[in-house]
């Protein structure tokens, strides 16, 4: 493979930190080692380059591969286990049930916690104290899904990190995050245990740990920029 | 014992539940139907969806997988000798997938107030729903289906319109797709029509007007 500086990179990922969407692209690629630029699209301020690849919604993350644009998050991230199938780990399951089963609880996740997040983080008006009971119910239900999904092994994905670990994995900063800011417990280690020590495996590991910084980050990005809440 | 075969549990009105059976009988599938009331959940729907509660479900082997996208690239997965029904290359299974959201998340609300608004209020959502309509189109055009040469996934996922949405827009008096705004689209509903796993299970269209004047002479009176 050449080493020569191209003008513009293969594979590039447009989107931002802190945007758990983008994290699951990247924690993809690295999974997959293949390099990457991410190019940072500015905050409430769309570039040409992100209106010309992403039309129909105008939102990160997008893929770039060879200038063709891939856009929603996990559908990125499954063209990434297609495109790169023959390196690194498998990321969707190869079984038809096992990987219907991810998929089903990765819509579940994508239901329930980008909302709720909005919401304890103060970005949008809303009731903290149920939405927090909201998300603990649906972890319980996430709690079981990975008994079921991980076999008693480390991830969602069996040995490796999969499709359901990244798709979830990618919402804990902000969840830890608003545990802090809410005063909340939502990765309750007693109610939680499977999936309490699966978060900490999860933003340990090498294709996550550089791309998804520590709770303190999360915070300081909310008090600075989330303001008042919106009304929902 | 595991109970061998196939089952979908659906109900006769709902398109989701027909994308199922079409995926299976584009397969050569056989199944067994079971017909929910959607007031009155059988015991066995429950169970077997315990999380969303909702139809469809596809029970294989004794298995159960919900959400008929999900269900429908599974049925792909499964019977993957069978007719294809997802793009083989990565890219245009990424546009496939990625228009089936669009369609299940942004036309699916788009359409709605049609069905739930009169007057002038109609038609300021009729106007929506055309616009959302409109960027769907883009992805059929010039081409016979949104799969090609071939009935495809995302035929599978929004095929429904070509028989549901007619009905929907007699009994709410709008006109959302037609020949001036979303020719494309409107051309397209006669190949839909035309196929044959659409031909064998289309809800009869009499049953289905009456259930939607009724539903929606319920939601206007609430």
């Amino acid at each position: 493979m050449s080493s020569e500086k191209q003008e513009t990179a293969a594979v590039r990922v447009l989107g931002r930190w802190p945007s758990p969407f983008v994290i699951r692209v990247l924690v993809a690629l690295r999974l997959k080692g293949v390099e990457y630029e991410l190019v940072e699209e500015p905050m409430g301020n769309r570039s040409e380059l992100l209106l010309a690849s992403n039309p129909v919604h105008r939102k990160i993350p997008v893929l770039l591969h060879n200038g063709k644009a891939v856009s929603e998050s996990l559908i990125i991230v499954q063209y990434v286990d297609e495109v790169w199938a023959s390196q690194g780990p498998a990321i969707v399951p190869s079984d038809p049930y096992a990987r219907a089963a991810e998929r089903f609880w990765g819509q579940y996740v994508d239901d329930k916690f980008p909302s709720a997040i909005r919401v304890l983080r103060g970005k949008v008006a809303g009731d903290k104290d149920e939405t927090a009971a909201q998300v603990a119910a649906a972890l319980q239900h996430l709690e079981e899904a990975f008994v079921q999904c991980g076999q008693g092994k480390d991830y969602f994905g069996g040995d490796s990190i999969g499709y359901l670990d990244i798709t979830l994995g990618s919402h804990v900063g902000w969840v830890r995050a608003v545990e802090r800011m809410a005063g909340v417990s939502l990765l309750d280690a007693a109610k939680l245990p499977s999936l309490a020590a699966w978060a900490d495996r999860f933003c340990a590991h090498p294709a996550v740990a550089d791309v998804m910084p520590g709770t303190d980050r999360y915070v300081e990005f909310s008090v600075k920029n989330d303001g008042v809440p919106k009304a929902n | 014992m595991v109970e061998k075969g196939v089952k979908v549990f659906g109900m006769w009105a709902s398109p989701m539940a027909i994308r199922v059976e079409w995926a299976l009988r584009l397969k050569g599938v056989a199944y067994e139907y079971v017909d929910e009331d959607l007031a009155n959940k059988s015991d066995a729907l429950l169970r077997h969806n315990p999380v969303t509660k909702k139809v469809p479900v596809l029970v294989h082997d004794g298995e159960p997988i919900a959400e008929s996208t999900i269900i429908v690239e599974y049925i792909d997965e499964v019977w993957k000798d069978g007719y294809p029904i997802m793009p083989s290359d990565p890219y245009e299974r990424a546009q496939a997938r990625f228009w089936a959201k669009y369609a299940d998340e942004k036309c699916i609300a788009a359409i709605y107030p049609v069905f739930t608004s009169t007057g002038e209020a109609q038609a300021k959502v009729v106007h929506e729903a055309q616009q959302c309509l409109k960027t769907l189109e883009k992805a059929l055009e010039g081409k016979k289906f949104f799969g090609g040469g071939d009935f495809g996934y995302l035929d599978v996922i929004v095929g429904w319109y070509a028989h549901w949405l007619p009905i929907i827009e007699e009994v709410c008096g709008a006109k959302v797709v037609t020949d001036e705004e979303l020719p494309v689209l409107k051309a397209w509903y006669d190949r839909i029509l035309a196929v044959d796993v659409v031909k064998e299970t289309l809800p009869p269209r009499d049953k289905l007007l009456a259930l939607n004047k009724a539903r929606r002479e319920q939601l206007l009176s609430a």
